[in-house]
């Protein structure tokens, strides 16, 4: 006997999906809504950073004004210009340093950072001016360009003078853009741009002044920047000179970002999962719903297959409409990231639609549907049409080959996503085992919990309370379900919590009640008594004077820079051997170093090799630990020292922190300059002692940190704000995968409280048991969810982010009982219609 | 006259935990084409059980079906769906219509699984019949019980079955409008030619029948001609 009905095509199935589907819409709204809110946040995510990776690598050149740079904090060596000159000569030259500008116009001073331009630069891109021609003018003019911000806040106009220095160049124009800076980077000290040729008459060049060299190349559009890098950049580490290409620096770039791009993918990733949860449980929910019609269908004729695929296709169906509209948000969305973080990122975003990127999001849709509803979907295989005779309590029987195969499959895909957004199978395997452990702790919490009140159980109690503890572990129970489903989403909403946090505690910046906020650099010897007397001749206290003493790393253990430098096996990070540093000495410890290792001296004599304590990062870079004998370059005098003593630095404190500190009583005598801090307690005293500072030490560099706090300050709000917007996303979707989880116990209590409601039970029992049921559950599922998000922060922060993690109590006081509120809410939310109608209406209306 | 049901030596036994019930054992009985046929009995005696073996809807332990001249037994789950769509016709005592099609599809669901173009128009047709022409396009929440249980009829005459198992098609209904659809289900069975088989506890709704077989323990106590 044929059992295939012929005519029964795929357009029939369609139909039967499309009328049946049209009527479940409401229902199908938590589904639709999980996977709408996932694809948006990983579509919007993947999209803008394709874009922004596109555009630093097209705009590479113009952020950089030329294809390559060779650069040097020191005049060029004669190997060097040697170099130069065989490359046919440099372009364009610069030479650039920070300095205070003084505005006589109107009595303002700024620290500004000072280019000296020669030759035709920028060779792509364009320096934006107002007018549009003080560009070319400047040079032939000898006039200066002053960044745009400056001369507005200081209100100056074309043809003021400004003074740097020793000499007064006439303003001809205001700089909007130039190349290379952005916006945040350049408000410390905004650029000021004037002919190479005035450099020398400033008179800012001397020692100690922190200045850079720049030599720009244009070259053939087929040179090879790679070959240029792999056979220059050797030879000129050597010479204390670097090569740039415009390769280098974008990719550069690209790493600046990084950390940012990898939350905004676990924000992706964690979006995405809770999508699926949200999908998993309301398909589940869903599909228990219609095994009564798929039990009629089959009565009536239609086959196993026929049933599965009305709904796989109705499923499918609605994947493919979530995906399009996932996706439609996500690309919606990620026009609004370049607004937000224009200041953040120094090239101009055209956001263009990425066609993978849409396509995934649109597959995703499908994929995640069809493989989170395949399991329940395995099901309806099951159903018997006895089913219409009278109603079958057991579950139907599954196999479970196909159970264990759609499993798979589902970590497959979470693999392959992770690996897609991670791009790197390691971390994609951890996250996928992160899931799974996640998972099989969770259900570990949930039967611990009910085999403990079933031992344990106190039969003393009350009817309610005893109804309520009971409804926890009796057949029917929904505690795994909702332990799984409710701590799966706590947990991840409150890691999302936890990273943010890290994160942005790694850029915070504390406001300390006795720290500087204004920092003197470059004061040389000579001046310091001068300018100490003029601090505090504005009743202003001095709360540092540091001495600075420049020098280089000559030999490490015994074997000199040059050999390390040239030994291709050697691990010493380059840096060390070619990096000036500004050393200094003194007697203790400062608050944001720790002793990590060894002992600290603070005090010692010329006679002895000199005991020296360096910073972690020195010592892990420069391969070297207590007991190790360094030997310095201090302006040509040997100095030979031994590591006593390592220790931790908290770079980011806004204070002047060193990688090397030398004991009192060896460097008095070196050439060296001061750095100086003070507090200044309002902006008309900082003006005041900025403006008597600039008249009488021209070389002297203010940095006012006040102005670059305000500045930081901003620039975290705008990412915390992004940042929170996208968390906000999750969060969202965690909100509709529980009310899913919790409509899922409505199907399960509504029998029993209409039974009990039918026999006599008072609406407040009703909801008192229920009520309670909810809130052990609601406790058990958050606490669990957040200690384990608490453990898995812990590891992003060490494994992925590189940094340390001190939680937050924010998931305690505000998530944790937001999670129990919510799920008492929505328990209750949908139990109330069984207290409001008659038993009868409701088991009609629900089950019939 | 030829048979269209056989049943031989049936038996069915239910496991319920880690005792085995017997629901219906020795049961022999024949039904001939076009007959109407009754099975009475009461609650737990088996009635239903015996329907739902005789519609290929359960498998029994032991015995034959032979349904419009095929062995139940032979065939597989999907082959007893494909017979039943071509030749089986239910009315349930709850109605089972399907919630999320309006009257006008419920109806049409057998005949399109056929690929019958015409699955429309005869759905129409027979809704008319039952005097629900103006319900075309009601979803079954929308219509009271005995409107529901007229689409219910008009879908198990919409596939022109050999033979109709009816499972106490007036259980849910009051007197009088249970009455009003059993007049209907004769009617349209008379005009149709169709086996009508109806599992009651109503005596008097068995009496319409011709023939009474009267079930006990899970046993045939005695079959009837009224």
């Amino acid at each position: 006997m044929s059992t295939k009905n012929q005519k029964t095509n795929f357009s029939w199935l369609l139909k039967m999906a499309l009328r049946d589907g049209k009527s479940s819409a409401r229902k199908l709204a938590l589904f639709m809504a999980s996977i709408v809110l996932g694809i948006a946040a990983v579509v919007s995510i993947q999209s803008f950073s394709h874009n922004l990776k596109k555009n630093i690598a097209l705009q590479s050149k113009a952020l950089m004004g030329a294809d390559y740079i060779i650069d040097s904090d020191k005049p060029l060596t004669a190997r060097v210009e040697g170099i130069i000159d065989s490359l046919g000569g440099a372009d364009g030259r610069e030479i650039s340093f920070a300095s205070m500008a003084a505005f006589p116009g109107n009595q303002g001073t700024k620290l500004v950072q000072v280019r000296g331009i020669e030759g035709g630069f920028p060779f792509y891109g364009e320096l934006e001016t107002q007018p549009s021609t003080a560009a070319s003018q400047f040079l032939s003019e000898n006039g200066a360009l002053v960044d745009a911000t400056v001369m507005l806040q200081l209100g100056l106009e074309v043809g003021d003078p400004v003074k740097i220095g020793d000499i007064s160049i006439p303003i001809v124009g205001a700089l909007k853009s130039v190349p290379g800076s952005s916006s945040v980077f350049s408000s410390v000290a905004p650029p000021v741009l004037i002919p190479y040729s005035l450099i020398e008459q400033t008179g800012l060049i001397q020692t100690g002044s922190r200045i850079d060299y720049k030599y720009y190349f244009v070259a053939e559009p087929t040179a090879d920047m790679d070959r240029l890098d792999r056979d220059l950049d050797p030879i000129l580490d050597a010479n204390e000179a670097d090569l740039d290409t415009h390769t280098s620096t974008s990719e550069r770039l690209g790493r600046r970002y990084e950390n940012f791009g990898k939350f905004l993918n676990l924000v992706a990733f964690i979006a995405l999962l809770l999508g699926c949860v949200g999908i998993a449980s309301a398909i589940h929910i869903y599909i228990k719903e219609k095994l009564k019609t798929i039990a009629i269908l089959k009565c009536l004729g239609i086959s196993k297959k026929q049933s599965f695929m009305i709904f796989l296709i109705q499923i499918a169906g609605i994947g493919l409409l979530g995906g399009i509209i996932g996706t439609t948000i996500g690309v919606l969305l990620q026009q609004l990231f370049p607004l937000i973080l224009q200041d953040f990122i120094p090239i101009e975003i055209e956001i263009s639609l990425e066609p993978r990127v849409i396509f995934i999001g649109i597959l995703l849709g499908v994929l995640m549907s069809v493989l989170f509803a395949l399991y329940p979907l395995i099901g309806t295989l099951y159903v018997s049409p006895l089913q219409t005779l009278r109603v079958e309590e057991s579950n139907p029987v599954r196999s479970r080959k196909a159970g264990l195969l759609v499993l798979s499959g589902i970590f497959l895909f979470i693999f392959l996503f992770s690996f897609w957004l991670l791009e790197d199978w390691l971390y994609a395997l951890s996250f996928v085992g992160g899931v799974i452990v996640t998972f099989a702790l969770l259900a570990g919490v949930a039967n611990l919990f009910m085999k403990a009140i079933r031992k344990y159980f106190p039969k003393s109690w009350g009817f309610v309370p005893r109804q309520s503890l009971l409804n926890l572990f009796r057949p029917q129970n929904q505690t795994l379900i909702l332990v799984i489903t409710i701590g799966v989403g706590t947990f991840l909403i409150s890691t999302l919590y936890f990273t943010k946090d890290v994160l942005l505690a790694q850029a915070s910046l504390e406001e300390q009640a006795n720290s500087p906020n204004m920092i003197l650099l470059d004061v040389q010897n000579d001046q310091q008594q001068k300018v100490v007397n003029t601090i505090q001749s504005q009743e202003i206290p001095l709360l540092e004077n540091i001495p600075i003493v420049t020098m280089r790393v000559e030999s490490i253990k015994g074997r000199p820079a040059d050999e390390i430098r040239e030994d291709t096996t050697s691990r010493v990070n380059g840096w060390v051997l070619r990096h000036e540093f500004r050393t200094t000495y003194r007697d203790s410890l400062i608050a944001s170093e720790v002793l990590q290792e060894g002992e600290w001296i603070g005090k010692a004599s010329m006679n002895d090799t000199v005991p020296i304590s360096i910073s972690d990062n020195f010592a892990e870079d420069a391969k070297v630990g207590p007991g190790d004998a360094v030997s310095f370059n201090v302006q040509g005098v040997i100095l030979n020292t031994v590591v006593k003593s390592v220790r931790t630095v908290d770079w980011s404190r806004m204070q002047l922190n060193f990688s090397i500190v030398f004991p009192t009583g060896v460097l008095e005598d070196a050439p060296q300059f001061r750095v100086l801090t003070t507090k200044v307690p309002n902006e008309e005293a900082s003006a005041n002692l900025q403006q008597k500072l600039v008249d009488q030490f021209p070389n002297v560099t203010i940095i006012d940190l006040r102005q670059v706090l305000s500045i930081i300050e901003d620039l975290l709000t705008k990412i915390s704000w992004l940042i929170n917007f996208m968390a906000f996303f999750s969060i969202l979707t965690g909100i509709i995968v529980l009310i899913g989880a919790v409509r899922t116990s409505k199907y399960q209590r509504i029998r029993e409280s209409v039974l009990l409601r039918t026999i006599g039970a008072r609406s407040e029992q009703i909801l008192k048991i229920l009520a309670l049921e909810y809130l052990y559950l609601g406790i058990l599922a958050a606490l669990s969810g957040i200690i384990l998000s608490l453990i898995s922060a812990q590891l992003l922060a060490w494994l992925v982010f590189e940094t340390t993690f001190i939680p937050s109590w924010k998931p305690f006081l505000i998530l944790f009982p937001g999670i129990i509120l919510l799920v008492l809410i929505v328990g209750l939310g949908n139990s109330l219609g069984v207290i409001k109608s008659p038993p009868l209406v409701v088991l009609r209306k629900e089950l019939g | 006259m030829a048979h269209i049901l056989k049943v031989q030596n049936l038996k069915k036994t239910y496991s319920s935990g880690s005792k085995e019930l017997t629901v219906l054992e020795d049961i022999n009985f024949e039904i001939q084409e076009k007959e109407t046929f009754s099975i009475v009995g009461p609650s737990g005696s088996g009635k239903t059980t015996l329907l739902g073996l005789c519609a290929g809807l359960d498998q029994p332990d032991s015995g034959s079906i032979e349904l419009c001249g095929t062995n139940l037994q032979q065939l597989d789950e999907d082959e007893r769906a494909f017979l039943r769509n071509k030749k089986v016709g239910f009315v349930f005592q709850d109605f089972q219509l399907i919630p999320t099609l309006t009257a006008l599809e419920n109806v049409a669901v057998p005949l399109e699984l056929q690929g019958d173009p015409r699955a429309e128009e005869v759905s129409r047709d027979l809704l008319s019949k039952v005097g629900l022409k103006d319900r075309f396009d009601h979803y079954p929440s929308q219509l009271s019980g005995g409107e529901k249980q007229r689409v219910a009829v008009a879908r198990a005459f919409s596939n022109r079955p050999s033979i109709l198992f009816a499972d106490e098609p007036t259980g849910n209904l009051d007197e009088e409008t249970g009455q009003k659809v059993v007049e209907l289900l004769m009617e349209l069975n008379t005009a149709a030619g169709t086996t009508l088989v109806i599992v009651t506890h109503d005596l008097e709704l068995a009496q319409k029948t011709q023939r009474i077989l009267r079930l006990k323990g899970g046993r045939i106590l005695k079959t009837e001609a009224v």
